[in-house]
């Protein structure tokens, strides 16, 4: 059979518009059926208005007990082990007080806090400048208050990195595959040319479990919704002075420090 | 018109191929940086903009910088402009690629870059960005090649073409506004969060793009039948002059609030970048080199000795482009991370694939650039023989 040139045109044409409609026809037909759905049952998901943590400082009595906290992220998110520091990725780890509160500095502090190292992590802030400024909103809040990322969208600019006022956020400067030391595989790894950081363990909260840091902690880190006056983090907003890091830039962080020492 | 570009004598084709060349380097390393990802490049965790962005920035100066011969001639009627309002507008269009080039390079999923445009964002400066910048660029290749056809044709330009130049005027300044709204408007970055940072930077493009300009002009009458006038360079080294000193009028505010105030986190990013913070210094030679150069180029610009001599002018109009050149495209954009938002320092240097990439992507500047000067050049010339 011969096929002329219109014919082939006509054909050409079709198989292109089946190939362009075909993929919304099957998920109009059978919605959801495309896309893994994890196993989750009623009632299953933890909700709030707005997730926030409390790390209480006092809870974390030797360098053992917090760095539980970032091994267990660590291992649960794939987070790979990259010797070059130019080049780390990190979700939650420990900083001295004059780095993690750089503005409530004074030179003198006492012997229990310059030895205290303090946990850090994306803030998830009320009013994320990182948000604000992502071109391609593969970063963005969500209801319940968490900023999460969105790997697959995400160009690599690294705007909300200039904009975290926390340095919270890594970027995949190579592949990170190779440095992961046991690969968690119910947990997704990046690529490189992403911006990454702690999201709150968002997908832990949908299955009904606490984030990953906050389980490990014993509970130095307290975990709840800030909009619910019962919550266990309102609760001890109320009975604690806290503080929040770089309070002066509006960005509202959630997460919130017990200072304690003497 | 556009076969005029491919004729010339055997030194534009020795040219040509000399660019052609480095072209072919800076791809060969950017398919490096590419397979391997941006860690091949200088930049970390810390300092997470580097030569790419900065290069990127200052291009945008000097592309929005054809408003200075534009301007003048169209809303002034300053005729003597008239000759070289095309070299303005086709130095407008190699700046404007080149950013765009420096913005790719710099993008981790390079392959993703239309998200911009699937998913506009316009709460994202970098969304303005890209449309002013996008803009400008249809706007500079229009008008100039409008008008340079009709010209070559002997009839008026099109009634149309008049409200796209006037509309080119107000959107050279907004691609660097918007340019510096990058910067100016991060929290926590002290040393960007700036109300000046616009002006800042639209003083310096009109230093550094009319200077690049006016040594343009006289490499033209030297090596080409062209001569752009002495008139017109006289009355852009008016405007390098003017726009030079109000560039350092404003770093002399930014240091005045600084350092007056003595705020820790506005002193920082100074401090480093001209003494050192904490032992670190890397940028500190070449900070100084570019305040040299400035200061000896105001002076060579103010003396009318110097001035009119052509040597000197040449040096002067050579050192106010170095001069910004490291200060908005190096010093400004390192400057800006360090100390970081914990207040550590993690310094930075470009690597040589870095440097190769960037090598390309001037060069492809410089062969565009190149071009649309030869088709100028060679349109005028025949006129007026």
């Amino acid at each position: 059979m011969s096929v002329d040139r219109r014919q082939f045109l006509k054909a050409a044409g079709a198989t292109g518009l089946l190939g362009l409609l075909g993929s919304p026809l099957f998920k109009i037909f059978a919605p959801g059926e495309l896309e893994a759905s994890p196993e989750l049952k009623e009632g299953m998901a933890k909700s709030a208005k707005r997730w926030a943590m409390v790390v209480d400082m006092k809870a974390f009595p030797t360098e053992e007990s917090y760095n539980k906290c970032i091994e267990a992220c660590n291992n649960i998110h794939n987070i790979p082990h990259i010797e070059n520091e130019k080049h780390e990725i990190k979700w939650i780890w420990a900083e001295k007080y004059e780095n993690a509160f750089p503005d409530s500095y004074n030179g003198y502090v006492s012997e229990s806090i310059e030895k205290m190292k303090f946990l850090v992590l994306c803030n998830n802030c009320e009013n994320p400048p990182c948000v604000r400024v992502c071109p391609t909103k593969a970063t963005f809040k969500r209801e319940d208050g968490i900023v999460v990322m969105d790997y697959h969208r995400c160009i690599g600019c690294r705007f909300c990195m200039a904009a975290c006022p926390y340095g919270a956020r890594s970027f995949n400067w190579r592949d990170p595959r190779p440095f992961i030391k046991n690969l968690n595989p119910s947990y997704p790894t990046r690529t490189k040319g992403v911006v990454e950081k702690c999201n709150f363990c968002a997908d832990r909260l949908y299955r009904g479990e606490l984030p990953a840091c906050v389980e490990a902690s014993n509970g130095a880190l307290i975990f709840g919704d800030l909009k619910d006056e019962n919550s266990n983090v309102r609760k001890t907003l109320r009975s604690k002075f806290t503080i929040t890091r770089k309070p002066e830039l509006g960005t509202f962080p959630g997460v919130y420090y017990i200072i304690g020492g003497s | 018109m556009i076969e005029k570009a491919l004729s010339g004598s055997k030194y534009y084709w020795a040219w040509i191929c000399f660019l052609l060349a480095v072209i072919l380097v800076g791809v060969a390393a950017y398919i490096r940086q590419f397979h391997y990802g941006l860690g091949l490049t200088g930049m970390s965790r810390d300092v997470s903009w580097g030569f790419y962005i900065a290069q990127f920035t200052f291009f945008v100066g000097v592309a929005a910088s054809a408003v200075m011969v534009v301007l003048p001639y169209y809303l002034h009627d300053f005729k003597r402009f008239g000759r070289i309002t095309i070299l303005g507008e086709f130095l407008a269009i190699p700046s404007v690629i080149m950013c765009m080039l420096f913005i790719f390079v710099d993008m981790g999923q390079p392959t993703r870059i239309l998200n911009v445009i699937l998913h506009p964002t316009p709460n994202s400066v970098m969304f303005w960005d890209m449309i002013v910048l996008s803009g400008y660029l249809m706007l500079n290749i229009v008008v100039g090649w409008v008008s340079l056809s009709s010209h070559y044709k002997l009839v008026h330009p099109p009634k149309w073409i008049k409200p796209l130049v006037f509309l080119s005027i107000p959107w050279a300044f907004s691609i660097h506004t918007v340019t510096a709204f990058l910067y100016s408007g991060l929290p926590a970055r002290h040393f960007w969060l700036s109300a000046i940072m616009a002006v800042r930077f639209l003083s310096s493009a009109f230093a550094s793009g009319p200077a690049l300009l006016v040594l343009l002009c006289l490499l033209i009458k030297r090596i080409t039948k062209f001569d752009p006038g002495d008139r017109a360079i006289k009355g852009l080294v008016t405007i390098v002059t003017y726009a030079l000193i109000v560039s350092i009028f404003f770093v002399g505010l930014e240091l005045f609030t600084a350092f007056y105030s003595h705020i820790p986190g506005h002193m920082q990013s100074f401090k480093y970048l001209y003494f050192g913070l904490e032992g670190h210094g890397k940028l500190i030679p070449l900070m100084w080199f570019s305040t040299l150069l400035a200061i000896t180029a105001v002076l060579l610009l103010l003396i009318p000795a110097t001035r009119t001599n052509q040597t000197t002018l040449v040096i002067a109009c050579i050192f106010v482009h170095v001069s910004l050149w490291v200060d908005k495209g190096f010093g400004f954009v390192i400057g800006g991370f360090i100390p970081n938002p914990l207040e550590k320092i993690t310094e930075y240097w470009p690597t040589l694939n870095e440097l190769l990439v960037t090598a390309g992507i001037w060069s492809i500047g410089m062969l565009v650039l190149t071009a649309l000067y030869r088709i100028a050049i060679v349109v005028k010339v025949e006129l007026e023989a």
